[in-house]
C-alpha cells in the first residue's frame, strides 16, 4: 500500500513537470529540425535555423532592442524604486500607508490596461510610438516590484548605521551611495534581474507602444503570423536560453550570498 | 576653574506631550570622563542625542568650545558617537570603517589608512584591519566603533551604553580599557549607562539622572558617600532610608526624631523640617567598639546572603513603625537568621537628605 502510494506521488510529480516543460522541450527540440516545418518527424539535429534566425537582420536588431529596453528600463526601475523605498523607510509622512499602497498598485493592474492607458496618454501628448515608450511602459510595471523588494529589506538596524555615517561627516548623498545602497546590494541586484526577465519577454505593452523598431517578442509574433517555421523555434530558444541565464545568475549571486 | 568645554544650558525636551528632559544644565570639562547615570526613562540617552545633534531640544542650548551647536547637524559638530549596537558598516573592512570619517573630510587614501591603522593599534586591533565586522567578537566590534569615532579627533566623544551588549566579565574588562584609552587620548568622554558599578569605575564625574532631571553630580566617591537626594542614595549603591523630623537645632548639630529614636548628628536644617537619613550598609555594624557609636536599637535578622568577601544582612528593627536595615558585615561575624542584634553607627555616617 505504501509502495503504491509512493508510486502514485512520483507519477504525479513526473506528470506535473512534463505538463510544465513539455511545450518548452518541443520548442527547443524542433529548433534543431532539419526540414522546413517544426512538426514530427524530427529529422535533425541541424543548426540551419539558428543560422537563418541569427542572419535575419530584423530578428537580430529586435534582440538588441529587447536587451536595450530591458537593461535601461530595469536600471530606471531599480533607481526609482530604491529612492522611493528609502523615502518611505526613513521619513514619516502623512498618509504613508496610502501612498505606499498607491506605488505598488500597478502590480495588480493587467499589462493590457497599463499598455492601453499609456497608448492613450502618449497619443494625447504627442509622444511617438518607440522603444523609449515601451521602456517607459516597462518601468511602470517593474517599478512597483523593485520598490516592494527593496522596501522589504530596509530594517531598523540600518538606521543607526546611517546615523553613524552622518555623525562622521557624510552628507545625504554620501550616505545613500556609500552606505545604504551597498548594504542593500543583494536586494538591488535581485530586483534588477527580476525586472530584466519581466521586460525581456513582455509582449502586450511592447506591442502597443512600438512601431518600426520593436522588441523581440513583438517581432516573433509577426513572424508567427506568416506561419510556423523552425526559425521561430530557434529564436524562441534563444529567448528562453537568455531567460534561463538571467534566472541562474540571480540564484547564484543572491541566494548563495544569503546562505553564507 | 577653567572654562568648561561643553555647556548644556537649560535644556528641556518633549516627545509630543511627554516631557523627557526638564530644564537640565550641565558643564562638561575638557579631558574628563563624565558618566550620565540613571534608570531607563531618566532621559540620559535623550540628553546624549541632543549633545550629538540627533535631536534638537524643545528648549535650551548646547555650546561646545564656545560655539552654539543647538541646531547644528551631527556632521558639523565636534562630537562623534559610539552607538550601543556599534553601527559598524558591514560592507567595509575594519580599516575602512575606521577611516570613514577621514574619507568624508577629504583626507587622501594613504594618509587616512595610516591614521586608521594607528588608531586600531591604540585599541589593540591593528592585526584585524582587513577583517569584516561580522568576523569580530562583540568586544572587538566595540573597540572598532571606538577607534572609528576617535580617529576624527572629536572634542567630545559620546558613548551610548557602549558596554550594554557585552557579558558581565567582558564588560568589566572593557571598562578598564575604556578608562585607559580615555586617559591616553585625553578627549572628553560623555558616557551613558544604567549600571552604577560601571559609572563608579569609569567616571571622573558622575551625573545621576532621574525623571528628566539631574538629581546628583560630582566625583563618584562624593556621590556615593554624600548623596544629595534620596534617589541617588538608593540608586548609586544600597542604603537604609530613615524618615525623620528635626526637633532641635544646636549650632551645627541637629537632633532628629526618627522611629529608631532621637539621633544627634552634624548638619544644617530648619527646626521642624521633615528630612531623611541614609546609611550605607558598610557603615552599620553589629558591635559597639569605640566611643562615638550611636545605638540604633535592636533588630531581628530576617535574611543573610553570603557574597564572598562579605555578608549582606537584612534586619527589621523592633521599633514602631519597623525599619528595614541593610548591613554589610565581615565573613567572620557570627550572625544567624532569626537572631536579634544591636545596630550601631557613627553619627557622621548618617547622610542627611533634605527634601
Amino acid at each position: 500500500m505504501q509502495k503504491l502510494g509512493r508510486a502514485a506521488t512520483v507519477t504525479y510529480a513526473l506528470l506535473l513537470y512534463a505538463f510544465i516543460f513539455f511545450p518548452v522541450i518541443v520548442l527547443v527540440l524542433f529548433s534543431f529540425q532539419g526540414s522546413l516545418f517544426p512538426v514530427p518527424p524530427f529529422n535533425g539535429p541541424s543548426l540551419r535555423w539558428y543560422r537563418a534566425a541569427l542572419g535575419d537582420e530584423r530578428l537580430t536588431s529586435a534582440l538588441v532592442n529587447s536587451l536595450l529596453v530591458a537593461v535601461s528600463s530595469s536600471i530606471v526601475s531599480v533607481l526609482l524604486g530604491f529612492l522611493a523605498a528609502y523615502g518611505f523607510a526613513r521619513y514619516r509622512l502623512r498618509g504613508t500607508a496610502f501612498f505606499r499602497g498607491l506605488i505598488t498598485a500597478p502590480l495588480s493592474v493587467s499589462y493590457l490596461i497599463i499598455g492601453m492607458g499609456l497608448l492613450i496618454l502618449f497619443n494625447g501628448t504627442g509622444v511617438p510610438k518607440s522603444l523609449t515608450a515601451a521602456a517607459i511602459g516597462h518601468v511602470v510595471i517593474n517599478l512597483p516590484l523593485c520598490f516592494a523588494i527593496i522596501y522589504s529589506q530596509f530594517g531598523e538596524h540600518q538606521v543607526n548605521i546611517e546615523r553613524a555615517a552622518r555623525d562622521l561627516g557624510a552628507n545625504d548623498w554620501q550616505v545613500l551611495i556609500l552606505i545604504t545602497a551597498p548594504i542593500l546590494w543583494p536586494a538591488l541586484f535581485a530586483s534588477f534581474f527580476l525586472s530584466m526577465t519581466f521586460s525581456w519577454d513582455e509582449f502586450v505593452i511592447a506591442f502597443l507602444l512600438t512601431r518600426f523598431d520593436t522588441t523581440l517578442p513583438v517581432e516573433i509574433w509577426s513572424l508567427l503570423r506568416s506561419g510556423l517555421s523552425p526559425k521561430t523555434n530557434a529564436i524562441g530558444s534563444v529567448v528562453f536560453g537568455i531567460s534561463v541565464i538571467m534566472v541562474l545568475v540571480l540564484e547564484l549571486v543572491v541566494l548563495r550570498r544569503r546562505k553564507s | 576653574m577653567t572654562e568648561p568645554l561643553a555647556v548644556i544650558r537649560n535644556v528641556s525636551h518633549r516627545f509630543g506631550t511627554v516631557s523627557v528632559l526638564d530644564d537640565v544644565s550641565l558643564n562638561i570639562a575638557a579631558g574628563r570622563f563624565t558618566v550620565l547615570l540613571g534608570p531607563s526613562g531618566s532621559g540620559k540617552t535623550t540628553l546624549l542625542s541632543i549633545v550629538g545633534g540627533f535631536l534638537i531640544p524643545t528648549e535650551g542650548q548646547i555650546l561646545i568650545a564656545g560655539v552654539d551647536c543647538t541646531h547644528m547637524p551631527p556632521a558639523q559638530r565636534p562630537t562623534t558617537t559610539v552607538f550601543q549596537d556599534y553601527a559598524l558598516f558591514p560592507h567595509m573592512s575594519v580599516a575602512a570603517n575606521v577611516a570613514f570619517g577621514l574619507r568624508m573630510r577629504g583626507i587622501r587614501r594613504r594618509t587616512r589608512r595610516a591614521a586608521a591603522i594607528e588608531m586600531l593599534g591604540l585599541v589593540g586591533l591593528e592585526h584585524m584591519a582587513e577583517k569584516r565586522p561580522h568576523q569580530l567578537s562583540g568586544g572587538q566590534r566595540q573597540r572598532v566603533a571606538l577607534a572609528r569615532a576617535l580617529v576624527v579627533e572629536p572634542q567630545v566623544l559620546l558613548l551610548d551604553e557602549p558596554l550594554g551588549a557585552l557579558d558581565l566579565k567582558l564588560r568589566r574588562q572593557m571598562q578598564d580599557e575604556l578608562k585607559s584609552i580615555q586617559k591616553r587620548v585625553g578627549t572628553a568622554f560623555l558616557h551613558v549607562t544604567h549600571d552604577q558599578e560601571e559609572a563608579m569605575a569609569l567616571a571622573d564625574e558622575v551625573v545621576v539622572m532621574n525623571q528628566g532631571r539631574i538629581v546628583d553630580w560630582g566625583a563618584p566617591e562624593k556621590v556615593y558617600s554624600r548623596p544629595r537626594t534620596r534617589f541617588s542614595a538608593s540608586f548609586m549603591g544600597e542604603s537604609t532610608l530613615l524618615e525623620g523630623k528635626v526637633v532641635e537645632v544646636d549650632g551645627d548639630q541637629l537632633i532628629i526624631a526618627t522611629s529608631l529614636g532621637r539621633l544627634t548628628l552634624p548638619g544644617r536644617a530648619a527646626q521642624g523640617e521633615h528630612v531623611a537619613l541614609a546609611i550605607r550598609p558598610e557603615r552599620l555594624t553589629l558591635r559597639s567598639t569605640r566611643d562615638a557609636w550611636l545605638h540604633l536599637g535592636r533588630a531581628l535578622v530576617t535574611d543573610l546572603v553570603f557574597q564572598g568577601s562579605f555578608k549582606r544582612v537584612t534586619a527589621v528593627s523592633e521599633s514602631v513603625p519597623p525599619v528595614e536595615l541593610v548591613i554589610r558585615v565581615g565573613t567572620d561575624e557570627q550572625v544567624t537568621v532569626g537572631a536579634r542584634a544591636d545596630i550601631y553607627c557613627k553619627p557622621a555616617d548618617l547622610i542627611l537628605l533634605r527634601n
